[in-house]
């Protein structure tokens, strides 16, 4: 058995943390040169995730959650974390969940072999940044002077929908997709910023989840653009600076 | 006091927490310990929104995954091994809904019912009691070398089940 297939078993272990001793620090330190390995980790840590996701069970008692909501009554009266109380406060965490609920209707394909975990590590020790992005995004949906657009199908049911909240000062976006057709690999959805005066404005590529489910948070825009609404194209899945393709979707405010 | 930020924590506790409980209840085997484990991962996720964003895959897998290794560590009454924050879950399919689930949780036994039943012991052992490699060995009084295969051929079968 070559020292890479050794490596292979041990990583199966290592993923489900049953790995011990000499053996998993031999691991650990192949893992910090070795993106195949790092990689084939990822993906074995997601097929053991799929014996927690498939886990049924009795619902929990119903003062589970009372109890949790307590709790959160009593924290929130003292945050751990030291915000600006003119929007973190009462929204932010609101604007949050409501991303992280979009977000996680997000279907991934099996990009792995693109990904290099090592990249993923250096972003994760970023908190700093993930809380900056978090704060943006609830700034994007509970300002009071965000601008809303919903944009619709130009042709009959399914409706796919979307809703755009833009802040204009702030450059940011937040992007909500439901019922958006399935695309054929090497396709995506691509979103535009309709501006006032020039040409649409690359505002981010997504792919719709098994559900037709899909968001777009804070795609690099320029800054301070007036929006006069918002469309989608289908394109490569690189997505285009420019589209020649027909609008598929277009709406203005609301 | 009903706060934009209760009814939101209210959301997805709604939509996650039938799958926490159940991981919390499957590695414990006690309610109240699986409770327990439950209010934990929710308040975690209040505390520390920011620690899962959607470029590590679906919350429904992270939240399935951190439950499980809260759970073990609870089971063998350690600190806990793993940051949170280290957790990502690129590929599993979300499945906050029953409906989903329950045809995952059929194509899991499906995929666990035709392993050898040595194989899926292993498995089990491994995920859901947090038994070392060593600790499975001597249980089973099978050999080191052939736990290790058995459990990684058996997540290898998982992932072909759900490949398209």
């Amino acid at each position: 058995m070559t020292e890479h297939e050794q490596f292979a078993e041990d990583l199966a272990l290592y993923a489900l943390n049953a790995l011990e001793g000499d053996e998993r620090a031999t691991l650990e330190k192949h893992l910090t040169t070795c993106s195949a390995c790092r990689l084939e980790l990822e993906q074995l840590r997601s097929d053991g995730a799929l014996l927690a996701l498939s886990t049924m069970g009795p619902k929990p008692p119903a003062r589970a959650r009372q109890r949790l909501l307590d709790a959160v009554a009593k924290e929130a009266g003292h945050p751990s974390v030291a915000p600006r109380r003119s929007w973190w406060g009462a929204l932010g965490w609101a604007a949050t969940a409501a991303v992280i609920l979009f977000a996680a209707s997000l279907w991934k394909e099996n990009s792995a072999l693109t990904r290099d975990l090592a990249t993923w590590r250096s972003v994760a020790s970023q908190e700093q940044l993930e809380l900056e992005n978090v704060q943006k995004v609830a700034r994007a949906i509970t300002d009071p002077e965000v601008e809303r657009f919903t944009v619709v199908a130009m042709k009959t049911p399914p409706q796919p929908q979307g809703k755009a909240f833009y802040l204009r000062n702030r450059s940011s976006l937040v992007f909500v997709a439901n019922n958006m057709p399935s695309l054929p690999p090497h396709k995506a959805y691509e979103l535009w910023l309709v501006p006032a005066q020039g040409v649409p404005v690359a505002a981010g590529v997504f792919k719709p989840d098994a559900h037709g489910s899909a968001t777009v948070v804070n795609p690099p825009l320029p800054a301070g653009i007036e929006a006069k609404g918002f469309a989608i194209t289908v394109e490569n899945e690189a997505g285009v600076e420019h589209s020649t393709q027909p609008v598929m979707m277009i709406g203005t405010g609301e | 006091m009903k706060s934009g930020d209760q009814s939101a924590l209210a959301e997805l506790y709604d939509r996650y927490s039938s799958v926490v409980y159940a991981v919390a209840l499957r590695v414990l085997g006690d309610t109240g310990a699986a409770e327990d484990v439950l209010q934990e991962v929710f308040l975690q996720l209040w505390r520390n929104p920011g620690a899962f964003d959607s470029a590590r895959g679906s919350l429904g897998a992270w939240l399935a995954v951190i439950t499980r290794n809260r759970a073990i560590d609870a089971l063998r009454r350690r600190k806990p091994e793993t940051d949170i924050e280290d957790v990502i879950v690129s590929v599993a399919p979300d499945l906050a809904g029953n409906a989903d689930r329950s045809r995952a949780a059929e194509k899991v036994r499906g995929v666990l019912g035709t392993m050898p039943a040595v194989q899926r012991t292993a498995l089990e052992m491994a995920y859901f009691e947090g038994m070392s490699h060593s600790e499975i060995a001597s249980k089973t009084g099978e050999p080191l070398g052939t736990i290790k295969t058995r459990i990684r051929s058996g997540l290898i079968a998982l992932r072909k089940a759900f490949e398209k």
